[in-house]
C-alpha cells in the first residue's frame, strides 16, 4: 500500500439502501457518493433515522446495497458472499459500538483476544496483542475485570481494544460517546484523536453530539437519504 | 479447539440451567443404561448361548418329559460329541418367595458342558463321593448365606421325594463361579442318579437334554436327524440351537426389546426438547453478541459451529455422567439381583451405543438454534441489542 | 385478603399474557410433562390390565382345590377318589342333584405365535361336564362347545388371537393325536381366554394320565360356604389338599409379574419425571428472567410477593397440568385395549391380556404431572419474590 496521503481508501459510489417493511419500500440512502481518505478521522452526523448506521454498515461490510459500489483500499466489497465478507470484515475492519457490545462471559483480555482467534496467532502471540491493545487505551491493569466490574467508559475502552487489536485497514464506529458521559466520553475521543494522529488510523465516526465533530478532521452531514457537507438548517 | 474457551464460558454463564439441562441429560441417560442391563438380562441368554449346544426337549412342550434311554440313542447320531441331561425339579426352599432354579444333573458331563461355569476338582470329587450332595451357584450361596457342609432342605411340588418324608435333604458340597461375565450362577444343581433313585415317580424320564455337536454349521442338520430318529415314538423331540432356545423363551414375554425401545424413544424425545429449548433460549438470549461476533468477522459456520459445540458438551457431560452412575449403580445393585436377574450388567455396546446417542442428541438439540444463529442478519442483531 | 386475591389474579394475569411470547420453552415443557404421562400410563396399564385379566379370571364363590405341596396347577395332582370327596363335601352347589365341581387336568403344549412364528407355551385344560357350570361367564362366540369323548377343542379368544391355526375347522396335531378346533369362547376377559379346552377324560388317555387329575374347580353354594367347605376338606384325612377362592387363586399367581411391572413402570416414571422437572424449572426460571423488570415494577407500585409467588406457580401448574392431561388422554388412546400376551412365570404359560388404562392411572399421571408443575414453578416462584427491587428497576 501506498503512504500517499491522498490515496482514496474509502469509495463509496451510487449506492441505494432500500428497506422493505411488509409492502411499504424505505428508501433509506439514495444514490450517494462517499469518498474518505486514507488517515482521514471523518464524522458523520445526521438526524435520527437519517440511515447513518446503514451507511457504516455498509462501509464496514455488515451489509449490501441495493445498489451502487462501495471499495475499500481498492477492493469491492458490495458482490462478496456472507463467508467472503467475514474473511475480509475479520482483516480489515474495527468496528465500535454504542453500547460496547463486549461479552459479559469474558473478562477484558478474553474479549479483545477474540478477534484473534481468526487468526493464525499462537494463544501466547494472542495474549501478547490483547495486553499491548488495552495498554494503548490505557486498561493494562484491568486485563482480568469483566466487562460488570468496568464503568462505562472503561468497557468503551475495551471495545477499542478489541477493535484495534487485529490492526484494521479501518475503524468504524457508531455513536461511541452516545452513552458516556461528557468526562468519559472526551477520553474516548482523545484516544481515537491519538489513534488517528500517532498511528494514522482511518476513522469514520458516527456521533448526534458537535463536541465529537469537533475532534474529527472532517464532517459529512446525512440527510434525506443525501450526503451534504454542511448542516442542513 | 481455540473456540474451546468461548464455548465453555457460554455454558457457564447460566450455570443453573446449564445444570439442570445436564441433570436431565444424566437422567436420560441413567434410565438407557439401567434398562439395556434389564434387557440384557432379559434376552442375553440368547448372546451367552453357545453355537455348539443344542437343547432337546419334547415336542409337545418342555414341560413333558423324555426318558432317560434317549441319552444312549442321541450319543450315537453322528455329529454328536457329548450329551448331559437335566430336569426342572422347582425345589421350595423354605418359602416359595424364595424362588430359585434346582436341577438334577449328571456332575461330570454337566460341568463339561458348560465351561462356562467352574466347579474346583477337589469341589467335584467330594460331589462325586456324596450322593445327596448339591452344588450351588456364587450368586445362590452369597444369597442365603450357604457354606461347603451346610445342609439344605428342598420341598419339590413336582417330585415328591419316595419315603416317609418328602423333603430332600442335600448337603452342599461344592461352590461353583462363572467364568464368563453376565452367566447364571444362580442355580442349585444335585445328583440325578440320586434324583432318580429316591423320587416318588417318574422314574427314568428326564426333562431335556443338552447336546454338544462337533461343528456349530451342522446345528441345523443334528437336530433334524435328532428329530428324525424319534418320529412317531410316544414322546417325539424338539432339537434346536440353544441360541434358538433361549430367543423362545424371550420372545414368550412378549416384545421386551419393543417395550423397552418405545420407553427410550419417549425418554429421548423428552430430554432432545428439554435440551433443545435451552440450546435455543440460549441463543435467543445472545442474538446480540452472536452479532457482533459476526460483526467482527466470525463467519456463519464458526458461529453455527459454536452453538453446536455447546449443545454437544452439554450432551457430553449429561451422558458420560449418566452412562457412569448406570455402571455404578448397576454393578452394586447387581449381586443383590442376581438371583431375580442372573446377567444384569451393563455390556460394552450399550456404552458404544451410548456414545452414538450422545452425540446425536447434541446435535439434533443444538442444530435449530446453531442455524437460528447462523441466519442471524448482523445489522438487525445489532440494533436489536440498542 | 381479598385484596391480596385480586393482586394475585391481576399478577397472574399479566404472567399468563406474555406467554405468547415464550411459546417455545411453554410448549417444550407442556410436551416434556405429557411425555412422563404417557409413559406413566402406558407402563402401568401392562400392570393394571394383566393383573385385571388374573382378578376376572376369579369368583368369590368358585373356589379351586390343589394338592398341598403344589404351587399352580402344573405341579398338582389328584387322584379320580380324591376329586369324588371334593364333590361331595358341604358348601358345594348342586344343580339337579348333580354336584358343580369340575375335576381337571392342565397341561401345557407348544403352538407357533402368531406375531413371531416361535413356540409358544399354551395351556390346554381338560375339564368334567360341570365346568360350564363352575364357569358361568364362558361364553361361546364361533362355533360349539366340544363333545364329551372326542379329540375336540375350544379355544380362548385371547389364545385364539395369539397363537396360530386355531382358526374354528383347523386341525392341531399334538404329539400324536390331532384335534379339531370345533369353537371359540371368551370368559369376560379371564385368563381363561389363553386356554385351550377339551374334555378331561380324553385329555387323561392321550397324556396317559391313568385315572388322574390336577385340579378340581367348585362353585360353591354361596360365597360363605367357603369356610365349611375348605374345613371339611382341610379335615378330611383321606386328602391331602389346599382350598383357595378362586379369586385370591389368581391373584396369588398373577403377583410377581404384574409387581415387577408396577416397579419398573413407577422407577421409569419417577426418572423421567426428574427430567422434566428439570427442563420446567428451566423454563419457569427463564420465564421469571425475562419479566424481571416487571415484576419489580409491579413490586414497587406496591404489590406484595405472595402474589408474585402465586403467578409463577399457577403458570407452571397451569402448564403442566394442561400437558399431563393431554399426554395421559394419548396413552388413554393409543394403549387402553392395546392386546399383547406373555409369559406368566408362575403358571409357566401364555396369559393373553389387554393393557388397561384405568381411571385411577389417568388421576395419578395428571397428579404427577401437577406435581412436577408445583416443584418446577416453586423455586423460580421464590426467586421472583427475592427480586430486590431497585437493582431490577436499573436492568436493561
Ligand atoms: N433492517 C431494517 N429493516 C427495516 N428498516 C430499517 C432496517 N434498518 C434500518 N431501517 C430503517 O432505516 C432508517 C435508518 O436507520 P439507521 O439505523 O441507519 O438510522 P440512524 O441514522 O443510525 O439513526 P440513529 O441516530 O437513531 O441511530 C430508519 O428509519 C430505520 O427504521
Ligand atoms: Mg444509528
Amino acid at each position: 500500500m501506498s503512504n500517499d496521503n491522498n490515496e482514496v481508501l474509502v469509495d463509496v459510489q451510487g449506492v441505494d439502501r432500500v428497506f422493505r417493511r411488509g409492502s411499504e419500500e424505505i428508501h433509506v440512502l439514495q444514490k450517494l457518493d462517499l469518498q474518505v481518505r486514507r488517515g482521514e478521522f471523518l464524522a458523520l452526523m445526521g438526524p435520527s433515522g437519517s440511515g447513518k448506521s446503514t451507511l457504516l454498515n455498509l462501509i464496514g461490510g455488515l451489509d449490501r446495497p441495493s445498489s451502487g459500489t462501495v471499495a475499500i483500499g481498492g477492493e469491492r466489497i458490495d458482490g462478496l458472499n456472507d463467508r467472503q465478507l467475514a474473511a475480509w470484515r475479520a482483516r480489515h475492519v474495527g468496528l465500535v459500538f454504542q453500547f460496547y457490545n463486549l461479552l459479559p462471559v469474558l473478562n477484558a483480555q478474553r474479549n479483545v483476544e477474540l478477534p484473534l482467534l481468526l487468526t493464525s496467532l499462537s494463544a501466547a502471540q494472542r495474549r501478547d496483542h490483547a495486553v499491548a491493545a488495552l495498554e494503548i487505551v490505557g486498561l493494562k491493569d484491568r486485563n482480568s475485570s469483566f466487562p460488570t466490574q468496568l464503568s462505562g467508559g472503561e468497557q468503551q475502552r475495551v471495545g477499542i481494544a478489541r477493535a484495534i487489536v487485529t490492526d484494521p485497514t479501518i475503524l468504524l464506529c457508531d455513536e461511541p460517546t452516545g452513552d458516556l458521559d461528557q468526562k468519559s466520553g472526551d477520553e474516548i475521543l482523545s484516544l481515537l484523536q491519538a489513534l488517528n494522529r500517532e498511528q494514522g488510523k482511518t476513522i469514520i465516526m458516527v456521533t448526534h453530539d458537535p463536541h465529537a465533530s469537533a475532534r474529527a478532521s472532517r464532517t459529512v452531514y446525512l440527510n434525506k437519504g443525501r450526503l451534504l457537507a454542511e448542516k442542513p438548517e | 479447539m481455540k473456540f474451546a474457551g468461548l464455548v465453555w464460558s457460554n455454558l457457564k454463564r447460566r450455570k443453573l440451567r446449564t445444570a439442570l439441562t445436564v441433570l436431565s441429560v444424566l437422567v436420560a441417560f441413567l434410565l438407557f443404561g439401567f434398562l439395556g442391563a434389564i434387557k440384557q438380562a432379559l434376552v442375553g441368554g440368547v448372546e451367552m448361548a453357545d453355537a455348539t449346544r443344542l437343547i432337546v426337549r419334547h415336542r409337545v412342550s418342555i414341560v413333558q418329559l423324555l426318558p432317560v434311554a434317549y441319552e444312549a440313542r442321541i450319543t450315537r447320531i453322528p455329529g454328536v460329541v457329548s450329551i448331559s441331561p437335566q430336569t426342572w425339579f422347582n425345589g421350595i426352599y423354605q418359602d416359595p418367595k424364595n424362588f430359585f432354579a434346582s436341577m438334577p444333573v449328571a456332575p461330570a458331563s454337566f460341568f463339561d458342558m458348560y465351561p462356562e461355569l467352574a466347579l474346583p476338582a477337589a469341589q467335584m470329587q467330594a460331589w462325586q463321593a456324596t450322593r445327596t450332595g448339591a452344588v450351588v451357584g456364587r450368586a445362590l450361596s452369597d444369597r442365603f448365606g450357604w457354606k461347603i457342609g451346610d445342609r439344605v432342605p428342598l420341598v419339590s411340588p413336582i417330585w415328591p421325594k419316595a419315603g416317609a418324608s418328602e423333603t430332600w435333604d442335600f448337603e452342599v458340597v461344592g461352590i461353583f463361579d462363572a467364568t464368563k461375565k453376565g452367566f447364571d450362577t444362580s442355580a442349585f444343581y444335585f445328583r440325578q442318579d440320586y434324583f432318580d433313585e429316591a423320587r416318588q415317580n417318574g422314574k427314568g424320564t428326564i426333562g431335556w437334554y443338552t447336546v454338544r455337536i462337533d461343528n456349530p454349521a451342522n446345528s441345523a442338520a443334528v437336530a433334524k436327524a435328532i428329530n428324525l430318529e424319534f418320529e412317531n415314538s410316544p414322546a417325539e423331540t424338539k432339537a434346536e440351537s440353544e441360541g434358538a432356545f433361549a430367543q423362545g423363551f424371550v420372545q414368550q414375554f412378549g416384545d421386551i426389546a419393543v417395550i423397552v425401545t418405545a420407553i427410550l424413544a419417549a425418554v429421548f424425545f423428552t430430554i432432545l426438547l428439554v435440551a433443545g429449548n435451552t440450546m435455543a433460549q440460549s441463543v435467543r438470549e445472545r442474538t446480540s453478541e452472536l452479532g457482533v461476533l459476526k460483526a467482527i468477522g466470525f463467519s456463519n459456520e464458526h458461529v453455527l459451529s459454536i452453538v453446536i459445540a455447546e449443545s454437544l458438551l452439554i450432551a457430553a457431560l449429561g451422558g458420560v455422567l449418566g452412562l457412569g452412575f448406570a455402571l455404578l449403580i448397576v454393578a452394586a445393585a447387581a449381586p443383590a439381583l442376581a438371583t431375580y436377574l442372573p446377567g444384569f450388567f451393563l455390556p460394552a455396546k450399550n456404552l458404544v451405543a451410548g456414545a452414538g446417542l450422545i452425540v446425536v442428541l447434541g446435535l439434533v438439540a443444538g442444530i435449530l438454534p446453531a442455524l437460528t444463529a447462523m441466519r442471524l442478519r448482523i445489522a438487525e442483531a445489532l440494533r436489536r441489542s440498542a | 385478603m381479598s385484596n391480596w386475591f385480586s393482586q394475585a389474579a391481576s399478577v397472574t394475569a399479566f404472567s399468563l399474557r406474555t406467554i405468547g411470547q415464550r411459546r417455545g420453552s411453554v410448549l417444550t415443557t407442556a410436551v416434556g410433562v405429557a411425555g412422563v404421562a404417557v409413559v406413566f400410563v402406558g407402563v402401568l396399564s401392562i400392570a393394571a390390565g394383566f393383573r385385571g385379566t388374573m382378578q376376572s379370571s376369579g369368583a368369590p364363590d368358585v373356589a379351586i382345590v390343589l394338592r398341598t405341596s403344589a404351587n399352580g396347577e402344573l405341579s398338582s395332582v389328584l387322584s379320580r377318589e380324591e376329586t369324588q370327596l371334593i364333590a361331595e363335601a358341604p358348601g358345594v352347589a348342586r344343580a339337579g342333584g348333580v354336584a358343580q365341581s369340575s375335576a381337571e387336568l392342565f397341561v401345557i403344549i407348544n403352538l407357533p405365535d402368531k406375531k413371531t412364528g416361535s413356540d409358544a407355551n399354551v395351556p390346554l385344560r381338560g375339564v368334567g361336564p360341570a365346568a360350564f357350570l363352575v364357569r358361568d361367564r364362558l361364553q361361546i362366540v364361533a362355533g360349539r362347545r366340544f363333545e364329551p369323548g372326542r379329540n375336540e377343542i375350544m379355544v380362548g379368544a385371547g389364545a385364539a388371537r395369539t397363537s396360530a391355526g386355531l382358526e374354528v375347522g383347523r386341525k392341531i396335531k399334538l404329539g400324536n393325536n390331532e384335534w379339531d378346533v370345533v369353537g371359540i369362547f371368551t370368559a369376560a376377559g379371564g385368563s381363561a381366554e389363553s386356554e385351550l379346552w377339551t374334555d378331561a377324560a380324553v385329555l387323561q388317555t392321550s397324556y396317559q394320565r391313568g385315572s388322574s387329575f390336577q385340579s378340581a374347580t367348585v362353585r360353591l353354594a354361596s360365597p360363605e360356604s367357603y369356610q365349611a367347605f375348605r374345613d371339611a376338606l382341610t379335615a378330611n384325612p383321606q386328602l391331602k389338599v389346599q382350598v383357595q377362592r378362586q379369586s385370591e387363586f389368581y391373584e396369588s399367581q398373577s403377583g410377581a409379574l404384574s409387581g415387577f411391572i408396577e416397579i419398573a413402570g413407577f422407577f421409569i416414571a419417577a426418572m423421567m419425571a426428574l427430567g422434566a422437572l428439570f427442563g420446567a424449572l428451566n423454563t419457569m426460571y427463564t420465564a421469571v428472567a425475562t419479566r424481571v423488570r416487571e415484576i419489580a415494577t409491579l413490586r414497587a407500585l406496591g404489590f406484595g410477593a405472595g402474589p408474585v409467588i402465586v403467578s409463577v406457580l399457577t403458570e407452571s401448574m397451569l402448564v403442566a397440568i394442561v400437558g399431563g392431561t393431554l399426554g395421559a388422554g394419548a396413552a388413554y388412546v393409543a394403549f387402553d385395549g392395546f392386546t399383547a400376551s406373555t409369559l406368566n412365570w408362575q403358571s409357566f404359560s401364555q396369559v393373553a391380556f389387554a393393557f388397561r388404562v384405568t381411571p385411577a392411572l389417568l388421576v395419578q399421571a395428571i397428579a404427577l404431572s401437577a406435581f412436577i408443575g408445583f416443584l418446577g414453578g416453586l423455586f423460580p416462584a421464590l426467586r421472583a419474590a427475592k427480586i430486590p427491587i431497585a437493582a431490577a428497576l436499573r436492568e436493561t
